[in-house]
């Protein structure tokens, strides 16, 4: 079921954006597969094996962006994650890469939920400790407790997805909400899915409009 | 002056299977992208210095970059390309400053003798441009089955006062060549032509 014809990776550092640059530049990173869509030209009702069998795929593209981005898992502050289909595939057939796609990064990165619980839709996620102490770092359950944010579409090839990044302990942290361009010249064709998966080190380069800070993250339920 | 660089993008694009065929070992192209402030930027400047100063320093930053992402040895290069794409504050000479006169030097040391010239391609442009850098042996201009490109683009850049360069390296020629011509086995490398 699964055929990976392409593998397409982009590490970028942006040192500025004609502000005062940071001390270390921010590295946003994306990584797209190219895959045969075995639905294509056909309307399928069941097509969650497929889903399961993207699983490995996901672990793999997480572990493979990360090296690219040559830095620790603990260096990563925001993902999120997409899919391109081909003109012969549905947009449904995108969808497939929720749970691969989400479970795969977020596992790398250090979340000590239930994996099953998560597969099945429910929260699996861990509960911080009780009581949240004043010492708001003590009570963090793990890591990656937010939504992995995503878009979709169906496209014809080299058609460009503007894929979210979000924190990836609290999805309201304002300084973190971003989005990263990725396309693959040549790709998907009418039979193929592009999904991809993108990850950064930081908040926008020269963010400054306010919100929940990072370093204010006190209720860890992947909020805020 | 140094470059004063934006962004610097890596991009690595590895075929495993074209049309229907596994490719084993999988064909591998990388291409480094600098988005730099135009020191020349809307004016006219007799001599480009800076710009051609700026190449140099690029052919080998850029060059390093791609040998490093294909994770290979500089001597298992096997072709390269250069590109630029100035903003509209900009001039098309200020592609040539950059690509011509320095920039080829540090990027042959960055892969390896590299006897061929290195091609190219130049436009003017705008954020989102795309450009096709186009890809020859690096010791055989003639090698058919290295002929090749790969396209580069920044989704912001370049602004007005940017230019985009762009240098790719692969570690392969195309997925699945069979069309003849020279071949890697046959190249002297003496002439950079065959």
């Amino acid at each position: 079921m699964i055929e990976i014809r392409r593998i397409v990776t982009m590490v970028e550092d942006i040192h500025h954006e004609f502000g005062p640059p940071p001390p270390q530049p921010l590295r946003r990173g994306a990584i797209a597969a190219v895959l045969t869509n075995p639905f294509a030209g056909r309307y399928e009702a069941h097509i969650l094996p497929m889903m399961e069998a993207l699983n490995p795929v996901g672990i793999d593209m997480a572990r493979r962006l990360l090296v690219a981005m040559a830095v620790p898992a603990d260096r990563i502050e925001g993902y999120g994650k997409g899919a391109i289909v081909g003109a012969a595939g549905e947009l449904e057939h995108g969808a497939l890469w929720h749970v691969p796609g989400g479970y795969a990064m977020r596992e790398l990165l250090g979340w000590k939920g239930d994996a099953k619980a998560y597969a099945a839709g429910k929260s699996g996620d861990p509960k911080p400790s009780q009581p949240v102490s004043s010492d708001s770092r003590a009570s963090q359950p793990g890591n990656a407790l937010a939504i992995v944010p995503s878009t979709k579409k169906v496209g014809p090839p080299g058609a460009a997805l503007d894929v979210p990044l979000t924190h990836i302990n609290a999805s309201y942290v304002r300084s973190h909400f971003d989005a990263i361009e990725v396309r693959v010249p040549g790709a998907p064709a009418a039979d193929e899915v592009v999904y991809i998966l993108t990850m950064s080190t930081g908040p926008r380069v020269h963010e400054r409009v306010g919100g929940l800070r990072a370093a204010d993250i006190a209720q860890w339920n992947g909020l805020r | 002056m140094p470059a004063q660089i934006r962004k610097l993008i890596v991009t690595t694009d590895e075929t495993r299977i074209e049309m229907g065929r596994a490719i084993d070992p999988p064909a591998k192209r990388a291409v480094a992208v600098a988005v730099i402030a135009n020191p020349y930027a809307g004016r006219y400047a007799e001599a480009l210095d800076e710009l051609i100063a700026i190449g140099e320093e690029l052919g080998g930053l850029l060059g390093r970059k791609c040998v490093d992402a294909l994770g290979i040895q500089p001597g298992q290069a096997h072709s390269y390309g250069k590109a630029a794409i100035v903003g509209e504050a900009g001039e098309l000479e200020h592609a040539a400053a950059i690509l011509h006169p320095k920039l080829g030097a540090p990027l042959r040391a960055a892969v390896e003798k590299g006897a061929a010239l290195v091609p190219s391609a130049k436009k003017m442009g705008t954020l989102g441009t795309a450009i096709d850098v186009p890809l020859g042996h690096k010791d055989a201009a003639f090698v058919r089955s290295h002929f090749d490109a790969i396209e580069a683009r920044v989704s912001d850049a370049p602004r007005a006062n940017e230019i985009v360069v762009a240098v790719a390296v692969t570690s392969s020629g195309r997925p699945l060549a069979r069309v003849g011509g020279l071949q890697v086995s046959e190249i002297k490398g003496e002439d950079g032509l065959r």
